[in-house]
């Protein structure tokens, strides 16, 4: 029910800053339609912590920002190595561990290491990533772990170096 | 003020361009269908996120620039999944990505999807 609550709110501002509108018609129209969409979603059940995840969203705060950056850095390592060609461009295959808890943590990771320039990931299986890369440098900052680890905080889960660690840090 | 509002969104179109260019060339002359993935990505990041930021310098505290934003981030959620479809479209196929030893190539091929994941 509070999802229900959660997406009609959404859709609601969704609607507002889309049309910009203040007519009682446009209004009403919006509204049903947002009704209409809230009610089919709790029909076909796509309204669960996939579809519509509340919990993640304070965590979110800090995990976008330093996302971007990285999207910033590593789009200007790969400019440089496309310009450079030659021994700059290294194309390799690696596996790395998702330790996310759920399917949805596991799919932010991997579209987080998608959507940083130089690592795509090509396969997901039961908790282990198939990435490949184009350079060593974008391969090496992916084997640190450290974004496997903010993808486990933002989802509330431990951090995976604790447990690797298997003692108190 | 107006003047560096100006400068600024033309700095920041002019670099989106340059990466969109870049990622252009890379798509050409990089090697097999996986490194030319890594070229695109270029332009699904920050060639169209500087250029959008520009248009929002231009566009200013409206409704435009809500718009805005939300295309791109959009885009930021979608791209992702569609380089990732293209992925596996090329190891179904047995494209398999050109690298120095054996055991990568068998990490790429060990992704491939089994007949039996689609119930046949």
């Amino acid at each position: 029910m509070l999802q229900a609550i959660s997406l009609a709110a959404a859709l609601t501002a969704f609607w507002v800053l889309l049309s910009g509108y203040w007519i009682p018609l446009i209004l009403c129209l919006g509204a049903a339609s947002i009704l209409a969409c809230v009610y089919i979603a709790r029909r076909m059940e796509i309204i669960d912590h996939e579809g519509h995840p509340i919990h993640i969203s304070f965590q979110g705060i800090t995990y976008f920002p330093w996302l971007l950056k990285e999207i910033v850095l590593s789009n200007i390592a790969v400019a440089k190595a496309i310009l450079k060609g030659g021994s700059a461009i290294r194309p390799q295959v690696l596996q790395v561990p998702a330790s996310q808890r759920d399917a949805l943590g596991q799919v932010i990771y991997a579209n987080s290491i998608t959507l940083t320039p130089g690592t795509v990931s090509i396969g997901i299986d039961e908790g282990v990533i198939t990435v490949h890369a184009l350079m060593d440098e974008t391969a090496d900052g992916l084997r640190t772990g450290d974004m496997n680890a903010r993808v486990c905080r933002l989802e509330g889960d431990p951090d995976p170096r604790r447990i690797a660690g298997g003692g108190q840090p | 003020m107006a003047a560096l509002i100006d400068i600024a969104s033309w700095a920041l179109i002019l670099g989106g361009v340059a990466f969109s260019l870049i990622g252009a060339y890379g798509m050409i002359k990089l090697s097999d269908v996986y490194a030319r993935m890594h070229a695109a990505s270029l332009i699904d990041t920050l060639g169209i996120g500087l250029i959008f930021i520009g248009m929002m310098l231009q566009a200013g505290f409206t409704i435009v620039t809500v718009k805005l934003v939300l295309v791109l981030v959009f885009i930021l959620f979608t791209s992702p999944v569609a380089t990732h479809a293209l992925a596996r479209a090329a190891i179904n196929e047995d494209v398999l990505p050109v690298v120095d030893t054996e055991t990568e190539r068998q990490m790429a091929a060990s992704n491939k999807t089994k007949s039996s994941e689609f119930g046949t």
